[in-house]
């Protein structure tokens, strides 16, 4: 099996940050139209065999041409940087003092009197940050500036799994 | 030699036969079966009439005596016996049903497995069994009113079940002897029911939330909608909670008022049971209702069963915030909720579910049918009567995949809500000067605790080439296919040794455990089996040479060699021969898998070109619009 395609084009798009989702979405349902395992079942076992492969190659190319901190990884990749790795570490010493003040008043929003209301504007805070490194990330990428875009990357990195925190921390508060 | 016969297409060398296909709706109280006639989902009856089989069978000294209704008349009289409620007990250990074991009145054996085992005046019985008789009833039934065998079936499983109860559902349809189209999740079969029933707005997208509670388990699926398309954004639920656990609720409020102790023969759990049932039930429509047990009266109001029943619906509703979070949807996006499941004739829980999502749910089908239904117009279109050209379902993983790390946390592979079928691998090195193996422990759960998580199975790689500590590199490949099943294979990659792995599911039935349960239920009734096999092979063999046929007339000039050509050929017209010939059923299977093997660099060449040919497609289509 080759299928060596690269995601971006498996979707027939051109590499690049910039993704249309609503095209992004259409191919997908039209792709796993053709290919999904559902489309072999009366077919014998090796067409099915084939069948799962492909559809877990369009699966896992479509996750990460949706999510912008696998895009990114990916785009990366393609340039032969190893950006797969969970964690970075980032030599930007306000940025990181940053962080840890962010994760400080995430670790405090229990004991505020409305604990909901200060995780809504710790998360707007963060998504704004986030789009922001987007953005900056676009701009290095386009002008070939693979270091830099490597270092805004971690900065997504840190922003990404913050929202992630804010979410499970938003999840236990309206459990309890 | 003999000349082959190439048939133009459209002129099959056999009319395409319509095919015989069935939804199978495995439930913990009641099963159903439903087919598709002329367009249309209907739930096939026993001779009298009735729908809803129990999922119940009886044994005796003799082996199963019964299964359905005559089977739950033993209820009281020989509860050790009666085995109900056994999909409680799928693919689960010996400890989790130590921890509800109080709820069901059997005694359990540990296997080698670690799955229980009940033990009956039939010996030990694996709830697998138990639900093998069951579908061998509900396929018996189909069998009865389509005159024919059985094609194939899809089978539905709670969305939330795991790897290892997926596997042992899957396991009792091979015992059987049902082949499985697909094991479908119970809220998207229900989707689907309602789905093609509102076909009117095809065009608009929708988001539904479905919410299944069930007996023994409860479900919540968020799913988009789309131009047939039927995407699961989102799945939850609870496999251990459902409308029985109402049931159990009141019965201990009874055995309170009453004054019973906590130990209670399996008799008098039956008669609190059955009680408690019967309560439920008429409060659906009465506001109190009076009870009489033994010298004990009493009433139950609707408020005070509420305040029973209430702390497990909230727990559902917790469950239903969940699964929209983690599709990123707000309630208010939601365009219909649908209640599925015989436990949604609760009211309280219609209107604790319409506060919730602020919107009154729709329960035009009847609860207790539509996950058969959906999965009947499934079975249609995989067995392969109906195109099917716009339907299709993307599911998902509902819980995650991962693999034990150093101090027993788990690192996550796969997350919960990615779309089925995936594939992941992982790199892992040794850490010995000369290690020639490696242990792999596989989880599925969303705890960081290893030991919180449900074990699936340890893997032993074997073989890996002696090398300094860090030299070797194992892949290990995760896939997970369309039915939620995980299957693993490993490869040292500086040598490129394929490493044998030894698979033990943690829970569930070995191979050989399945193929010995075979042999002996083949045994009671040889000859009809040996018929039954040599016909499902002969089947089969059809369809291969069909299918190859076609293949070669389309694609032969283009993907094959002369000599490639010649061979498969060759291999058709003997798998042709031996198909007219053969009384027995085992050449003809060896046959097909030889020529299944002859033709696996044909089927890859041409998924290949396929591949290729949608993707110039989508190119020429972008060239078009540019």
């Amino acid at each position: 099996m080759k299928l060596s395609s690269d995601f971006f084009e498996i979707f027939a798009i051109p590499v690049a940050w910039q993704v249309e989702r609503s095209q992004l979405d259409s191919r997908y349902r039209s792709l796993q139209q053709e290919f999904h395992p559902d489309r072999y079942a009366s077919k014998g076992d090796v067409e099915k065999r084939l069948a799962v492969q492909t559809a877990s190659l369009i699966n896992q190319a479509y996750e990460t041409l949706k999510s912008p901190l696998k895009r990114a990884q990916y785009l990366l990749e393609l340039k032969q940087i190893d950006a797969s790795q969970d964690s970075h570490i980032t030599s930007d010493g306000a940025f990181l003092m940053r962080q840890i003040e962010l994760r400080e008043e995430l670790s405090e929003v229990r004991d505020n009197a409305d604990p909901f209301a200060a995780l809504e504007s710790l998360r707007t805070g963060v998504e704004s940050s986030y789009s922001e490194q987007q953005s900056q990330f676009q701009a290095q990428y386009q002008s070939q500036a693979y270091d830099e875009a490597f270092n805004t990357l971690a900065k997504m990195q840190f922003s990404a799994k913050l929202l992630d925190e804010i979410e499970q921390l938003e999840a236990d508060l309206e459990d309890q | 030699m003999a000349l082959l016969q190439i048939s133009e297409p459209g002129q099959s060398p056999q009319p395409h036969q319509r095919k015989h296909a069935v939804g199978i709706d495995l439930g913990t109280t009641n099963s159903l079966v439903a087919t598709v006639r002329s367009g249309m989902a209907e739930v096939l009856s026993d001779e009298q009439g009735r729908e809803l089989l129990p999922s119940v069978a009886h044994y005796t000294s003799e082996g199963v005596s019964c299964v359905g209704y005559e089977a739950a008349e033993h209820n009281v009289s020989d509860p050790l016996n009666t085995l109900a409620s056994v999909k409680r007990l799928m693919g689960r250990g010996l400890a989790d049903v130590k921890t509800f074991g109080n709820q069901l009145p059997y005694e359990f054996a540990a296997d080698d497995g670690g799955m229980p085992k009940i033990k009956t005046v039939a010996g030990l019985v694996s709830p697998i069994q138990v639900s093998a008789e069951i579908l061998r009833k509900l396929a018996g039934r189909a069998e009865i009113a389509f005159d024919s065998m059985l094609d194939g079936a899809v089978i539905t499983v709670p969305a939330y079940f795991d790897d290892a109860q997926r596997q042992a559902t899957k396991d009792a349809a091979t015992l059987a002897g049902i082949k499985v189209l697909r094991l479908l999740n119970e809220p998207t079969a229900a989707a689907i029911a309602y789905g093609l029933d509102q076909a009117e707005d095809e065009d608009q997208e929708r988001i539904i939330a479905i919410y299944d509670l069930g007996g023994g388990t409860f479900d919540i699926s968020i799913l988009r909608l789309s131009k047939g398309v039927f995407e699961v954004l989102a799945t939850g639920g609870d496999s251990a909670l459902g409308g029985d656990d109402f049931d159990h609720a009141i019965a201990d409020w009874l055995r309170q008022q009453i004054g019973m102790g906590e130990d209670l023969s399996p008799i008098e759990q039956r008669i609190l049971l059955e009680a408690a049932k019967s309560a439920k039930e008429e409060l659906t429509s009465s506001e109190q209702v009076e009870l009489e047990i033994h010298d004990w009266q009493g009433t139950i109001t609707r408020p005070l069963m509420h305040g029973l029943i209430d702390g497990l619906i909230d727990k559902t509703l917790r469950a239903c915030k969940r699964s929209l979070r983690d599709a990123g949807i707000a309630t208010a996006s939601i365009s219909n909720v649908i209640l599925v499941g015989g436990s949604t004739r609760t009211p309280r829980v219609g209107e604790k579910v319409a506060e919730l999502f602020g919107r009154e749910p729709l329960c035009s089908l009847n609860p207790d049918q539509v996950v058969a239904m959906g999965a009947a117009l499934q079975a249609e279109v995989l067995v392969g009567n109906k195109s099917g050209d716009d339907m299709l379902l993307l599911d998902v993983i509902p819980l995650s995949l991962g693999v034990e790390t150093m101090g027993g946390l788990i690192e996550k592979i796969i997350h919960r809500n990615t779309t089925i079928p995936v594939a992941k691998a992982q790199e892992f090195t040794t850490f010995k000067d000369g290690q020639t193996a490696m242990a792999i422990h596989i989880l599925q759960g969303e705890r960081e605790l290893a030991t919180d998580c449900r074990s699936l199975a340890r893997f032993e790689l074997r073989g890996i080439p002696p090398m300094v500590a860090g030299g070797a590199k194992i892949r290990v490949a995760y896939q997970v296919d369309a039915d939620g099943l995980l299957s693993v294979s490993a490869r040292e990659l500086t040598s490129n040794v394929e490493s044998r792995i030894e698979v033990k599911p943690s829970y569930g039935l070995g191979e050989e455990e399945i193929t010995s349960m075979l042999q002996d239920s083949f045994s009671h009734a040889r000859g009809d089996m040996q018929a039954r096999a040599l016909r499902e092979q002969r089947v089969e063999a059809d369809r291969m040479i069909e299918d190859l046929l076609a293949a070669i007339y389309k694609d032969g000039d283009a993907l094959l060699d002369d000599e490639e050509r010649r061979c498969l050929k060759v291999a058709i017209e003997e798998l042709r021969d031996l198909r007219e010939s053969t009384t027995e059923h085992r050449p003809l299977a060896r046959q097909i898998e030889s020529v299944a093997k002859a033709s696996e660099e044909f089927a890859a060449r041409r998924m290949d070109a396929s591949i290729k040919s949608a993707l110039a497609g989508q190119t020429l289509d972008e060239i078009d619009k540019g």
